[in-house]
């Protein structure tokens, strides 16, 4: 061993105070505290809950909000993997594709009479395949995720359109409508919702108490930082891919055994929408920033929000228009209230430097 | 010569002559002059809003709003013509156009001021331009009846043989070259997309030139919004939906580089031309209509990945010709 | 003598988190070559900035021929007579030749673009400037130095009063900073102000009239080049002496550690064999652009080979991954600290356990108490200065993100340490404790390589000295053989010293 590991006693970092703001304070911990972004959405979540209450006696009642989950159930599985992927700086817009080829493979595999079992298995690997094929190209060829995913998915849901035509397929066995359709036991709580909370922690746990989740941030900050301190960028990147494709074959079949058929353009628009819930979920388009509760509130916070204006009779459009400025929203202001605390910042540290100078003249040189 | 050969263009043209004529083997008049004026009819609307995402991909940003755009000017171009039938044709087209360009220039501003990626600008104003079409349409169509026939008639007229259609067209081509060519703005639009801090070094501004850039989207795709409806003598909720990522596959299979910085307006006409040729040919060659999806997928990626495999050729020859 | 051209008074800059300048004054004559001195860090290139209308100053006042004068953007000072050749790649790779001189301000009138006089003028422009371009060339597709010259040639194209040289000869053969010189000559004749900044004093004391001092963004001192000695520069630029400023110990050189035979990957560099042993320090210098980052690449496994072997320990190894390179015991501190070296959103803890992430925890389960312990040792190894472990790295400065990115390298434990330009933009009393602590490591039995376009420092530091040029090893010296002259014949490809200027 050549560094002789000297123990930190006493040798403690000093801070260097004209360089560095103090935000060790009471009052800039609560500024920031209150700005961090999931705050303002736990906020939104808890105003949702009471507008819609006060103004509706249908919201507050523990079996619709357990059941309209079923609306929002794949969408938010979905989610979970494209964290990852936006995470780390790619873009996957090929997954309502992906399940269309899925959902297709499985209605063919049902339409020749096999069970419940292979028809699942089959639905995710599918999806597993085309990540990979996803990933390959991206990883493999270098080529920009938002071009590849893009083609991909005129690709795939090409193929069952070429095949499927304008038919549809209707037959599954009974027992594979359990998974879209089906409750936990005796209880109110639908399967989807559960799997989707099982997932969650699952998915949660990889991104924030493992080595893989660290190595996402760190490729999403700065994929060549990341690829100089010795992490197989693309191969996490690969990885993230196979994962979103093995969700979305998950979704696929959750989506087909609730609506009991396969058309061309099932699930048509998913991709959008999935990519809006974790931009607004706070996860940054660029790559490297959010966390999991973010978009898991974000998923509670517009599936309510939709059953709410639903249960008010306002459009759907309205809900719409709504989606999108949410999104956009979503990004102005913590970009707003960041550069006004960098001018804050700036603004402080020129006035402590001024001060600074006024008590060290005629010391300085 | 040898130059021409190595252009992407030219080897897209080469492309197209060949699919013309594996075509012309199934059915000689594929290539007559009415069809190919047919095919360039039908391809028109998507060289204009294709030449459109073009200048937004240059500069490194994308937009998914303007299929939106098509359709909130194309409604409200009709609604005009439903509730106001003596209003001139021409006025009309200028309103669809101007709306159009409004809503690009709200993607621009958001985009240069709001310092909101393009992507997600353009993600959720996709969602509130459609949004806003049905509220302004209250869901209801307007239908080939309630349109004037001077309306219907925008691009269907025809002038000297072609159609009012192939040469707006043709006009916004032509303009739009030049515009990339031989004006200064359009050539810094290159410089955005090329090197951002190089262009704060010369002076060319950012931000003007993404308003610029989104506002032009907007008034191509207001343009293409009055074509589409009048063409199809009907304005309904859903028009163009998904043709944003047709326009994207355009500029793809033309060689514009999704990064940014690189790309013609001649590459883009040409591979929105492909796809024309590709969708009308179907048909003629005994291929069911629903192929096109599949095949349009298939050709995008073949493209990307025939291209990126010849740059990286290109750069090793380049890097061997440095040092022996 | 004349008005000054330019003046700037107490210019002041901050960014978030640091000041870049503070309270600034610089004269430039017309007819003058102004030398602006200063380490890398100094806040050179922020003046630049501010010059040419890139960054506005937070104080101070520019007078440019008399008047007061601010340049909102750069188009603003460059109509008003101000061009810079910048030391940042400020091209654009897939435009031609003629397009980069004129992007900003293309000739023609009222906004079309008029390319026949354009291309004419700018082979008119290359052909005084003796280049071999073809004006119609993508950038993309010309070597190193052909683009520093097109750079060159931009700012000349502006038919400027004053002309900032922001380290221009970085990349240039001696044949073409000959030609520069050459220009810089007619330009001063033509009663033109140039600001020539670099930190190269034989190229100072061969073209400059006058010069300014800067030292971590104050202003120093300033006076005429005829004036002043070698020595008094160093001291001012440096605030103490360069014994100092290279701590070099005698450390025992023993068994051969690495050896590399015949490395080549074309058109980046070939046949590159060199040996390092154990408590050896092995300097390598050339250009920008010889090749050398490219070498260091391969051997840390970001970029692969086309030929040759690579021993460690005389046991041949296949280095494919920084992974693999780590698992030799190699170590690799980038040159691009900001983006290759830290990773600026995260804390401090993170980016230096990150090399180690995937054999520091169990299972694969993060766990702070070993992370923070592996910090904390590593980090007060370094002392490094910060509020906390758990700031994000981009709060810091750039000596003291140095210094993470050198204690997340140690804290692997390496065998074999690369350096690639490790106090390149760091303020002089890190640069100085870095100096020291490669020198200690040595001593310990560390090999290192330290890649440098600083001469006074590969030649302070090193024990041997690679020079390459193009793509080629030209010339390795012994520390007692090696001097300046002979280095940088080697590193320009020449060999008669008296094409030397």
């Amino acid at each position: 061993m050549i560094m002789d590991r000297k123990k930190s006693e006493g040798s403690k970092s000093i801070v260097d105070k004209s360089r560095l703001v103090d935000e060790s304070g009471l009052n800039s911990r609560i500024v920031s505290f209150v700005t961090k972004w999931e705050f303002i959405l736990v906020v939104l979540l808890l105003l949702e809950i009471v507008v819609f209450s006060n103004l509706t006696p249908h919201f507050l009642n523990t079996f619709n909000l357990l059941n309209t989950t079923f609306t929002f159930s794949e969408k938010a599985i979905l989610a979970l993997p494209m964290i990852f992927i936006i995470l780390s700086g790619d873009i996957d817009i090929s997954v309502a594709g992906i399940m269309a080829l899925s959902s297709f493979a499985m209605g063919y595999a049902s339409s020749q009479g096999a069970g419940t079992g292979v028809l699942v298995l089959i639905g995710l690997c599918v999806g597993v395949i085309a990540g990979f094929f996803n990933g390959l190209l991206v990883t493999g060829l270098n080529m920009p995720a938002i071009a590849v995913t893009l083609a991909s998915m005129t690709l795939f849901r090409g193929i069952s359109q070429a095949i499927l035509e304008d038919q549809a397929y209707t037959e599954y066995p009974e027992k594979f409508g359990y998974f879209g359709q089906g409750y936990i036991g005796d209880s109110m709580v639908p399967f989807e919702l559960v799997l989707f909370l099982v997932l969650a922690v699952i998915m949660g746990f990889v991104l924030h108490k493992t080595t893989y989740g660290r190595k996402l941030y760190a490729i999403g900050n700065s994929s060549s930082a990341a690829n100089f301190s010795g992490i197989s960028v693309n191969k996490v990147r690969l990885t993230n891919f196979v994962l979103n494709g093995l969700f979305a074959g998950i979704a696929a079949v959750l989506l087909t055994s609730r609506i009991g058929s396969t058309r061309p353009n099932i699930a048509t628009g998913f991709e959008l929408e999935v990519i809006t819930l974790v931009v607004l979920g706070g996860v940054s388009i660029t790559g490297g920033k959010g966390n999991i509760f973010g978009v898991v509130l974000a998923i509670f916070l517009l599936g309510y929000l939709k059953f709410g204006m639903g249960l008010l009779n306002i459009s759907a459009k309205v809900m719409i228009i709504t989606t999108g400025a949410l999104l956009i929203i979503a990004v102005l202001i913590p970009g707003f209230m960041d550069s006004t605390k960098a001018r804050n910042k700036l603004k402080r540290q020129q006035n402590l430097e001024t001060t600074e100078k006024n008590l060290n003249k005629g010391i300085d040189e | 010569m040898r130059e021409l050969i190595k252009k992407r263009e030219f080897t897209l043209l080469l492309l197209i002559a060949v699919m013309l004529m594996l075509i012309v083997t199934q059915a000689p008049s594929f290539v007559s002059p009415e069809n190919i004026l047919r095919i360039i009819n039908d391809t028109s609307i998507l060289i204009m809003v294709s030449i459109g995402q073009f200048m937004v991909i240059l500069t490194g940003g994308i937009d998914l709003s303007l299929a939106s755009i098509i359709g909130f000017s194309g409604m409200a171009a009709s609604m005009l013509n439903q509730y106001f039938p003596d209003l001139p044709v021409i006025l009309i087209l200028f309103a669809g156009m101007g709306i159009g360009t409004f809503l690009g220039l709200i993607n621009g501003v958001l985009i240069a001021f709001g310092k909101v990626p393009p992507i997600i600008t353009t993600l959720g104003t996709m969602s509130i331009f459609r949004g806003f079409t049905f509220v302004m349409s209250k869901g209801q169509w307007v239908t080939a009846h309630e349109m004037t026939e001077s309306y219907m008639n925008i691009p269907h007229g025809s002038f000297l043989g072609l159609s009012n259609l192939i040469w707006a067209g043709v006009i916004v081509s032509l303009v739009m070259y030049y515009f990339m060519k031989y004006v200064r703005t359009g050539r810094e639009i290159y410089a955005i997309g090329g090197n951002k801090v190089a262009a704060l070094f010369v002076g060319v501004k950012e931000n003007k030139i993404n308003i610029i850039v989104y506002s032009l989207v907007g008034l191509l795709s207001g343009l293409a919004g009055v074509m589409w409806t009048a063409r199809y003598a009907a304005a309904v909720n859903e028009t163009a939906i998904g043709f944003e990522l047709f326009t994207v596959a355009a500029c793809v299979l033309g060689g514009v580089s999704i990064a940014g910085g690189s790309g013609t307006v001649v590459g883009v006409i040409l591979g929105a031309l492909f796809l024309g040729i590709l969708t009308n040919a179907l048909p003629v060659v005994h291929l069911s209509p629903f192929y096109q999806l599949g095949l349009q997928g298939v050709v995008i990626l073949g493209a990307m990945i025939i291209n990126t495999l010849s740059e990286k050729r290109n750069e090793k020859k380049l890097l061997n010709r440095r040092l022996q | 003598m004349a008005k000054p051209i330019l003046q700037l008074e107490n210019i002041t800059k901050y960014f978030p988190g640091i000041r870049a300048l503070d309270q600034i004054h610089l004269n430039i004559y017309p007819g003058e070559v102004h030398a602006l001195i200063g380490e890398n860090g100094a806040g050179k290139s922020t003046l630049v900035k501010i010059m040419t209308g890139v960054y506005q100053p937070t104080n101070g006042r520019i007078l440019y021929k008399g008047n007061e004068v601010t340049f909102p953007n750069a188009l603003d000072a460059q109509r008003a007579g101000i061009a810079a050749i910048h030391q940042e790649a400020s091209m654009f790779p897939e435009l031609t030749v003629t397009e980069n001189i004129f992007m900003g301000h293309h000739s023609g009138k009222s906004g079309h673009v008029d390319w026949r006089s354009m291309k004419k003028r700018t082979k008119d422009l290359l052909d005084k400037m003796e280049l071999d371009i073809n004006p119609d060339s993508l950038i993309k597709n010309l070597s190193t130095a052909q683009r520093h010259m097109v750079e060159i040639t931009k700012a000349l194209s502006i038919d400027a009063d004053v002309v900032i040289m922001d380290e221009p000869t970085s990349a240039l053969t001696l044949k073409e900073v000959e030609d520069l010189y050459k220009i810089i000559n007619q330009l001063k004749d033509a009663g033109k102000a140039i600001l020539f900044i670099s930190h190269k004093f034989d190229e100072i004391f061969s073209v400059c009239d006058a010069f300014t001092v800067f030292r971590d963004g104050r202003y120093i001192d300033s006076g005429r080049i005829s004036d002043s000695s070698i020595d008094d520069i160093v001291k001012m630029m440096v605030g103490r002496s360069l014994d100092k400023m290279f701590p070099k110990k005698k450390a025992e050189i023993t068994d051969t550690i690495l050896e590399v035979r015949n490395l080549s990957k074309i058109g980046i560099f070939k046949d590159i064999s060199f040996s390092l042993k154990k408590g050896e320090i092995l300097g390598f210098f050339g250009l920008v652009g010889a090749g050398r980052t490219e070498v260091m690449r391969v051997l840390f496994g970001i970029d692969k080979k086309e030929s040759g072997t690579i021993l460690i320990n005389g046991q041949e190894v296949v280095i494919h991954s920084p992974a693999a390179a780590m698992k030799q015991g190699i170590a690799l501190i980038p040159e691009d600290r900001q983006d290759q070296g830290v990773i600026q959103d995260m804390s401090l803890t993170h980016n230096i356990s990150l090399p180690q992430v995937d054999s520091l925890f169990p299972f694969g389960v993060l766990n702070k108490k070993i992370e923070d312990d592996l910090t904390r040792e590593y980090g007060s190894l370094m002392e490094i200065k910060a509020a906390s472990w758990d700031v994000n790295a981009n709060t810091l400065s750039g000596g003291n993100q140095q210094k993470v990115v050198i204690a997340k390298w140690l804290a692997t434990d390496p065998l074999i340490l690369i350096m690639d330009e490790p106090t390149k933009g760091i303020d002089v009393a890190t640069k100085a404790a870095v100096h020291s602590f490669v020198s200690e490591m040595a001593v310990k039995g560390l090999a290192v390589i330290l890649v440098s376009s600083e001469l006074p420092e590969v030649l302070g530091m090193s024990d041997r000295i690679c020079v390459m040029h193009e793509g080629v090893i030209t010339a390795t010296f012994s520390r007692d053989e090696a001097d300046s002259e002979k280095i940088i014949r080697a590193a320009t490809g020449h060999d008669s010293i008296e094409e030397i200027v």
